[in-house]
């Protein structure tokens, strides 16, 4: 969090009452904080990291990736930080044994769950999934691979949606839903099934309510949505011939 | 050769040999541990059998076929300590992108479907491959995962000098899926 944001931080708080805050403790550190903040916001205000996926500043909080459970003394299930509000007195812990243990186990899963090929990723190198295993030390994934079969979508001439890279963090439908204000995309299907799709399961290129702006491409954490042209196979060498030079 | 000298070898299963490259890519570097061990057997030295007993085996690539499935036997029975190095050993990586579609579809499309001389599927001298690719640790229990394409140089380097002095390697910070 910027010192910016910290001072906006301190300053809503400040013009609470008294009543209206909680203290709570985090990883050893005793906080004071709204009930209105969330534990991933307190957190975040007093530099303490909780590693998130689906979690994007700006929309709303959505609870589906699972990647920042903390653990809370006294609850018997692991919660999630971003959409848990703090009540007095609770202690929560980040990086117990128990939570990081299930972190690696949600991140391998998502692994496991599509066709996740880093090598031959449009986002190698600045995948936030990629990212978030290399933090966590995953050196390899327990469980097997489901290599479903997906058809990518490149109808659009500007963007590719492929689906074998997604992890259903719905960024996408937020950020069009919320920000943008079209809606274009949503999650179809349930469960495994789940899938990404624009306008009532159209081709995007078919979808009416795409304004093109973007954003959801912006706000992907891994390769599903990308540029036209950025695909390694699309990355062709100039060869200069006799008649080009 | 000391008494003391690790028996060390390599096997390329389903890969594209880059992460033997990156093993070369070491440099002078090979040259701090070199007296530490021994090649017995690898593509990169002579030797054309696997020792009965070695002490480290560094394997690269997915296993596609019956002969890879059958070099990892032999590899896991005669190695007190096996290393997944590389994307391909760790995960599946790319050779893996075929378990999207069924064997038999994999095969007529690469030997048949818009070839117009004589189209057919080779039955003999090239192994039969396997219905899906697997990582190692799906057969044999892996003893040390290295992943990346290929791994850095730096980070086998790690590897190696750890594993050559008898210490437990932590590479999960050198290397990463797809690096």
């Amino acid at each position: 969090m910027t010192d910016h944001r910290l001072q906006n931080s301190v300053r809503q708080r400040h013009s609470l009452h008294p009543e209206d805050i909680v203290t709570l403790v985090i990883d050893g550190q005793q906080l004071t904080a709204d009930p209105n903040d969330t534990l991933l916001t307190i957190a975040q205000a007093h530099n303490i990291h909780i590693p998130t996926l689906c979690f994007l500043e700006g929309i709303s909080a959505y609870g589906g990736c699972r990647v920042c459970l903390v653990e809370v003394e006294g609850y018997g299930k692991l919660v999630p930080a971003c959409l848990t509000h703090p009540a007095e007195g609770i202690i929560v812990r980040t990086q117990s044994p128990r939570v990081i243990e299930y972190r690696k186990k949600i991140v391998e899963l998502l692994l496991s769950e599509r066709n996740h090929i880093c090598s031959v990723c449009v986002t190698n190198g600045h995948c936030e999934l990629q990212q978030l295993a290399s933090t966590l030390g995953i050196t390899h994934i327990r469980y097997p691979g489901l290599f479903p079969s997906l058809a990518i979508d490149a109808s659009n001439t500007r963007f590719i949606h492929d689906p074998n890279r997604c992890v259903l963090c719905s960024r996408c439908v937020r950020v069009c839903a919320e920000i943008e204000g079209a809606h274009t995309w949503d999650i179809i299907h349930r469960g495994i099934k789940s899938r990404v799709s624009a306008d009532l399961n159209q081709p995007w290129k078919e979808a009416v309510t795409c304004t093109g702006c973007g954003k959801c491409v912006q706000a992907c954490p891994t390769g599903a949505l990308s540029e036209q042209g950025k695909a390694v196979g699309e990355m062709l060498k100039k060869r200069y011939t006799e008649s080009t030079t | 050769m000391t008494i003391n000298t690790l028996q060390i070898a390599t096997i390329w299963l389903d890969g594209c040999s880059g992460c033997h490259m990156s093993l070369l890519d070491m440099d002078e570097h090979l040259e701090k541990i070199a007296h530490l061990f021994d090649m017995v057997y690898s593509p990169l030295v002579d030797s054309t059998s696997l020792p009965a007993s070695v002490d480290l085996i560094l394997i690269e690539g997915a296993v596609s076929s019956e002969k890879d499935l059958e070099h990892l036997m032999n590899a896991r029975k005669s190695a007190a300590c096996l290393v997944a190095l590389g994307d391909c050993a760790v995960t599946g990586n790319v050779p893996s992108m075929r378990n999207s579609f069924s064997l038999s579809d994999v095969l007529a499309t690469s030997y048949q479907k818009d070839v117009s001389a004589n189209p057919q599927i080779p039955t003999g001298f090239v192994p039969a491959l396997l219905e899906h690719v697997t990582p190692l640790h799906a057969h044999v229990q892996v003893d040390h995962f290295l992943p990346g394409c290929p791994p850095p140089a730096s980070a086998i380097f790690a590897l190696l000098s750890h594993l050559l002095q008898g210490k437990q390697p932590d590479v999960s910070k050198l290397s990463r899926f797809g690096s």
